[in-house]
């Protein structure tokens, strides 16, 4: 019975001893992001649905923001279904990390949706950042777990890595941020329909609710 | 009560092994020591959350569950209880079953190993081989004097 308990004993020291180990290695996520000038390279951010649909809404975004990733996850599979799926609006994105210190991996995240995006994996990428949110939680290095949301999305892991370690679109990002800087945003998420401010309620009901009354005004008008 | 010395020392391992996934999901740890991506590509899938919580969280509580029951099951006066053995009995079943439920989806729907799901899946496995006989002998009438 002492050979046992020494045995659990010995195992709990090297189990303990593993996962502290393998808590202080880090893969460097944060501090691996420099501050990068803003480098417009005309990009207007990723859209969902026609081009030919008569609203466009821009949202600007933090992924390491609860109020997002809620918005993201409840409100938004409801719009896409009851107004992007049916032609009466387009989608934009537009990065909008806080620099806040409860957001250490704001930027990296807003990197990491670029970085699959040119690979045609933003939209994928984006519903991982927002649908396993506990990594905003913890401010912890999520380097490796954002490399397997890329990978679960479909992208090419070596030209991810590549896209990262390089911040190929850092620049784009702070130049995504100066221009919601410019128009007024404080805060995530904000909207903008039709290059108004949107003055309703951030939910599926808000939003048709507005979106209708703008397309019934644009039939009343011709 | 061997086996249940041997399942406190599996179930340990294990607790440790599940900790680790969970702590990699919830993002304490940044990467996982997997060798080859797989462990990732798993652990991102829809598949590795289960009615909102990471599937490694049900790992976590099942190892600690089973690790609880032993050391109950290992005291003086319960070792010649029968009720531990089957309720380990029990417990290892269900998760050997959902062992290969996630090991299935690895090798069909996921086409990707995690070598510490794997791992775990072995734990358990050991665990089922060691609690089920125990369980069957212990519902034998006991013969001779």
């Amino acid at each position: 019975m002492k050979r046992f308990y020494l045995l659990l004993g010995a195992l709990v020291i090297v189990g303990g001893a593993l996962l502290y180990v393998a808590g202080k290695s880090k893969g460097g996520s944060i501090s691996a992001m420099t501050d990068v000038p803003p480098a417009n390279d005309g990009f207007k951010g990723y859209a969902l649905g026609s081009d030919s649909a008569p609203v466009e809404v821009v949202e600007y975004v933090d992924y390491e923001c609860p109020i997002c990733a809620i918005f993201a996850t409840v409100q938004f599979p409801t719009i896409k279904e009851q107004l992007i799926a049916t032609g009466k609006v387009r989608w934009r994105i537009r990065d909008y990390p806080l620099r806040i210190t409860a957001h250490p991996n704001a930027r990296y995240a807003a990197l990491a949706a670029e970085c699959a995006g040119e690979q045609g994996k933003f939209w994928p990428m984006a519903d991982s950042l927002f649908n396993h949110h506990n990594w905003a939680q913890t401010g912890q290095d999520v380097s490796g777990l954002f490399r397997g949301f890329a990978q679960g999305a479909g992208v090419d892991p070596a030209k991810y890595d590549a896209c990262m370690q390089g911040q190929r679109y850092a620049g784009r990002i702070a130049a995504s941020y100066q221009e919601g800087e410019q128009r007024g945003v404080n805060g995530t998420p904000t909207f903008f329909v039709n290059n108004r401010p949107y003055p309703g309620r951030a939910t599926s009901d808000g939003f048709k609710g507005y979106v209708d009354t703008l397309l019934a005004a644009r039939t009343t008008r011709r | 009560m061997r086996h249940r010395q041997v399942i406190a020392v599996l179930a340990l391992a294990g607790l440790f092994v599940a900790l680790y996934l969970y702590l990699y999901k919830i993002g304490v740890y940044g990467e996982l020591k997997c060798g080859s991506g797989g462990c990732e590509t798993v652990q991102a899938s829809p598949y590795a959350m289960l009615l909102g919580q990471p599937v490694a969280l049900y790992g976590v509580l099942g190892y600690a569950a089973l690790f609880a029951i032993c050391m109950v099951g290992l005291h003086p006066r319960l070792t010649a209880q029968r009720w531990p053995t089957t309720v380990l009995a029990v417990l290892a079943t269900l998760g050997f079953a959902f062992t290969a439920y996630l090991t299935s989806l690895e090798m069909f729907v996921i086409h990707a190993w995690c070598r510490w799901c794997l791992g775990s899946a072995a734990i358990i496995t050991l665990i089922w081989f060691v609690a089920l006989p125990a369980a069957l002998r212990s519902r034998r009438p006991r013969t001779g004097s």
